[in-house]
């Protein structure tokens, strides 16, 4: 078994033969979760020694099927059959045994864990009834050699930067003899550089005679890299295509259904004056570590400032200092001139900060209130919510049925409660809750993260009109095609600092991603 | 190594064995108080060390365990009840009663926590209302039987309560016991030889098994354990039993070994001390067990005062109102979870239970 990965030093051979024997197969798999039918019979095949993409829009049914493999789940029909054998998976031990391995689209690794315990967990080599750690270190540093995976195996997995990890996620799998890998959405965290790495090791990994499942919502990738693409929507594989016989457009068209526009419509911006001023900003996160370091920028009414970055590079407590969720440790943030630095959420709302959060179902609704109380949150404690400390149900009421058909809110009426919503109904509450006031500044954190590309269509033009309104908007994004498509300006976070800031107009897509992966801080 | 919590942990031991030292030095060789005091300590310190590394066992498995307290009641009362039964109705000698005492009080520990388990893993009760109910029932249990068994007319041991076969001897460590002066440390009961066997053992289990490696995944990341083929239940299952084992051991202890009867409502609040210990301890077995000689020494304090009260000097004399020093442990708990003491890091999925 474990000649797989002690073959010899030869290199991988340039051109790859495509052998056409099927090692994983799905036939007719269902899969039914509360309220959606995750998976809907699909088909899906996987031959030896190829990397075939599965693409499709977020809740598609993709992790779904990978799970259903993999063992995590049980389908409700269809059979998986590998090597040519029906195959009965009932959990990961199952699929393991079979040769199965999966990089999760979020890490399955402990972090207080070193490299070397989190790969030998569930499969550790044990020496007179203590854990072998040499024996183990040393066959992690085998498998990284060979795929130049660069994995230390005493290095605390808490201490590793994102694409590390998962180099140790894939050595996880290849110390278990996987022959067919599952990768979940493994460029979400990524450069566009440590993408290309990861390319790298994915060729290498079938000129060895791994297959590859690679699930991304990006078509570009899927083009770029895969021998097939099979695209899913709604549960259903609409169809399995060769990537030099389809483009872009035509797999933009199978993910969603029907023409999509690629590039937002807006007119050249006017700016006017600073309404956003951060001076030398200094930002400590939960674990009292300094995440963001004397940052200084402005944004300009009618203007869009786009924070492009890797996730985790302290946009998340930049732009929670901004509204008042967490005080900042050093400089100051003035809005349309007032000094608000540390001043708690309600002054920031009154100043006229509209704030549309990272993470929507903890800050940015009472998933257990109704659409209408949740529409109410910023100003409840005004007239005509409340007099004399009473709240005004009727108000509330005519409030929300004004703002539901205003912002096209799809709900079944104002007094369910927000948790019922759908994710790009629940944004839209907030939207509308936010933006129908009378703002001057409106900082978005990954507006449109998991929505549906009708949703993500609608935030995007809302964004722009608040602009073209004159408000100053601060959007951050992991998304760097979004960040391109709605910003006037860019600046590039990296470890805490903005390290570029440009114009859009003159950026490219590439010196973004370098000023992304630190390329400046390296060089200068 | 965290050496700055030893270090206040050091410290805090330092200065209450100082203060009897200063009291007792006319009377009795400071030399001779310290090692008394010492034996004490580790002695008196015994159930906060087992109820410790019970929580330790429950929450590095991911399970939040506030029921210990009533797990080491309901184990000192059927710890005792089998040990007169084996004594007086079937007429076995003293010391084969005791062990079958101990051994029934590990198993009534185990059965407790196998309740907790349940309610817990596969219920999914909320943890702490779990740990309630435990220590509810516990107090009912045990008062009620108590009462039942000795004190009613009629009842199987006629209204008085029997003779006890007494407590487990001490046992002297070849050798080192018979240094002199330091030798009485080593002069120890064997619960509390076991709790600091056990000390040892856990540790090297967490950090140097494979059942302990997979301990901690499942309080840390249940998820990604089930991922690589672990059954998240069994192991937390089994540790939980585990950690009922250890706070049976410690429920032993107080009337197996300290004194040969039981009260109601006996453990007085040890079980969360040593919660507190767990805690201030970091959730490490050496830690925690550290921590509990902080608790012990407090106690162990109170203890040697007694014989040195005509001492103590006027302007000390509040020391004399035993319930002063008798607060002491307490005061020292809310000080500790005040968290004087810097940060503690408990496991990531410490008390939430793990949905598919
Ligand atoms: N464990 C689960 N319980 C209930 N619904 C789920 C679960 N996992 C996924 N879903 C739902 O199934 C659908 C498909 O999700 P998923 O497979 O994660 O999509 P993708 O990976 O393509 O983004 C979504 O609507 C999602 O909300
Ligand atoms: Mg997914």
């Amino acid at each position: 078994m474990t000649e797989n990965y002690m073959l010899s030093e030869a290199r991988p051979e340039p051109r790859r033969r495509i052998e056409t024997n099927i090692v994983l197969e799905a036939k007719g798999i269902t899969k039914q979760f509360p309220g959606v039918l995750a998976n809907d019979k699909v088909n899906f095949d996987l031959r030896k020694g190829e990397i075939h993409a599965l693409l499709g829009e977020n809740g598609a049914g993709k992790s779904t099927l990978m799970n259903l493999i993999y063992g995590l789940h049980r389908p409700d029909k269809g059979d998986v059959i590998v090597n040519g054998k029906t195959a009965a998976i009932h959990s990961p031990n199952d699929s393991i045994s079979l040769g199965i391995g999966m990089v999760h689209q979020h890490f399955m690794l402990i972090p207080v864990f070193t490299v070397a315990e989190n790969v030998m967990l569930g499969d550790e080599t044990i020496k007179r009834g203590a854990l072998d750690r040499n024996t183990v270190a040393a066959k992690i540093n085998e498998i990284s050699k060979q795929y130049g995976l660069d994995a230390d195996p005493n290095a605390l997995v808490g201490d590793l930067p994102v694409g590390l990890q998962q180099r140790v996620e894939i050595v996880k799998t290849l110390y278990r003899n996987a022959e067919i890998v599952i990768l979940d959405e493994p460029t979400a965290v990524l450069t566009p550089q440590e993408a290309e790495d990861l390319f790298r090791i994915m060729r290498d990994l079938t000129a060895r005679g791994v297959s590859i499942i690679f699930i991304t919502h990006k078509l570009k990738e899927a083009l770029a890299i895969a021998d097939r693409i099979t695209v899913m929507r709604a549960g259903r594989v609409i169809n399995t295509v060769l990537p030099s016989e389809t483009d872009s457009a035509q797999l933009a068209n199978m993910m969603v259904g029907r023409q999509v526009i690629l590039t937002v419509d807006k007119k050249d911006h006017e700016a006017k004056e600073a309404v956003l001023k951060v001076e030398n900003l200094s930002v400590r996160d939960q674990r009292d570590l300094e995440t963001v370091h004397h940052v200084s920028f402005f944004v300009r009414g009618g203007e869009v400032l786009g924070i492009a970055g890797v996730q985790g590079n302290g946009q998340t407590e930049l732009s929670e200092a901004l509204t008042g969720l967490r005080h900042p440790t050093g400089g100051k943030v003035f809005i349309s001139g007032h000094d608000v630095t540390g001043k708690p959420p309600r002054v920031m709302t009154e100043t006229g900060l509209a704030h549309i959060p990272e993470d929507r179902q903890r800050h940015g609704l009472v998933m257990s209130y109704s659409v209408a109380d949740n529409m109410a949150l910023c100003d409840y404690y005004h007239p005509p919510f409340s007099k004399r400390g009473v709240i005004q149900p009727k108000a509330l009421d005519e409030n929300a049925r004004r703002l539901i058909s205003a912002f096209d809110v799809r709900t079944p009426s104002p007094f369910v409660n927000a948790g019922k919503l759908s994710g790009g109904n629940q944004q839209k509450v907030i939207v509308a809750r936010e933006l129908s006031r009378s703002v001057k500044l409106v900082i978005a954190n990954q507006p449109t993260r998991g929505l549906d590309v009708g949703s993500i269509e609608y935030i995007h033009s809302v964004i722009v009109k608040m602009r073209d309104n004159g408000a100053a908007v601060l959007l951050v994004s992991a998304e760097l095609d979004e960040i391109m498509a709605l910003s006037d300006r860019i600046a590039v976070m990296y470890r805490g600092q903005i390290v570029a800031m440009v114009e859009t107009k003159k950026s490219t897509r590439e010196q973004l991603g370098l000023w992304m992966a630190g390329a400046h801080v390296e060089t200068a | 190594m965290d050496w700055r919590r030893f270090g206040v942990i050091a410290l805090v031991i330092a200065i209450l064995f100082g203060v009897v030292v200063l009291i007792g030095k006319n009377q009795t060789p400071p030399m001779v108080i310290i090692t008394s005091m010492l034996a004490t300590t580790i002695a008196v310190a015994t159930p906060l060390t087992l109820g410790a590394l019970s929580g330790i066992y429950c929450e590095r498995a991911g399970v939040v365990n506030i029921g210990i307290e009533g797990m080491m009641l309901a184990a000192a009362f059927f710890g005792w009840l089998a040990s007169i039964y084996m004594n007086s109705i079937f007429g076995f000698a003293p010391m084969p009663s005791l062990i079958v005492g101990v051994i029934a009080a590990v198993l009534s520990g185990a059965l407790f926590a196998l309740l907790h388990a349940a309610l817990s893993i596969t219920f999914k009760v909320d943890q702490i209302i779990g740990g309630t109910v435990i220590n509810i029932l516990a107090i009912g249990i045990t008062g009620f039987l108590n009462r039942q068994l000795f004190f009613e007319e009629g009842s199987i041991f006629g209204g008085n309560v029997p003779h006890a076969p007494g407590i487990l001897p001490s046992i002297r460590v070849p050798l080192l016991a018979d240094v002199p002066t330091f030798g009485r440390m080593f002069d120890q009961q064997p619960i509390t030889i076991a709790a600091i066997a056990l000390v040892f053992i856990t540790h090297y289990v967490l950090f140097y098994t494979r059942w302990g490696l997979r301990t901690r995944a499942v309080g840390e990341h249940p998820r990604a354990a089930d991922t690589v083929g672990i059954n998240v239940a069994r192991m937390r299952y089994a540790n939980v039993i585990i950690g009922g084992c250890m706070a049976g051991l410690g429920g032993a202890y107080f009337t197996l070994q300290s004194v040969p009867s039981f009260e109601p409502l006996m453990t007085n609040g040890r079980g969360f001390i040593s919660l507190a210990a767990m805690i201030f301890g970091n959730w490490t077995p050496i830690g925690a067990w550290a921590a509990s000689l902080v608790f012990g020494t407090a106690q162990a304090m109170q203890i040697n005062l007694q014989f040195f009260r005509e001492l103590i000097l006027p302007e000390w004399a509040f020391l004399k109102n035993s319930y002063i020093v008798g607060l002491a442990p307490y005061i020292l708990t809310m000080l500790i979870l005040t968290g004087i003491i810097g940060k503690t890091t408990p496991p990531a999925a410490d008390g939430v239970p793990y949905e598919k």
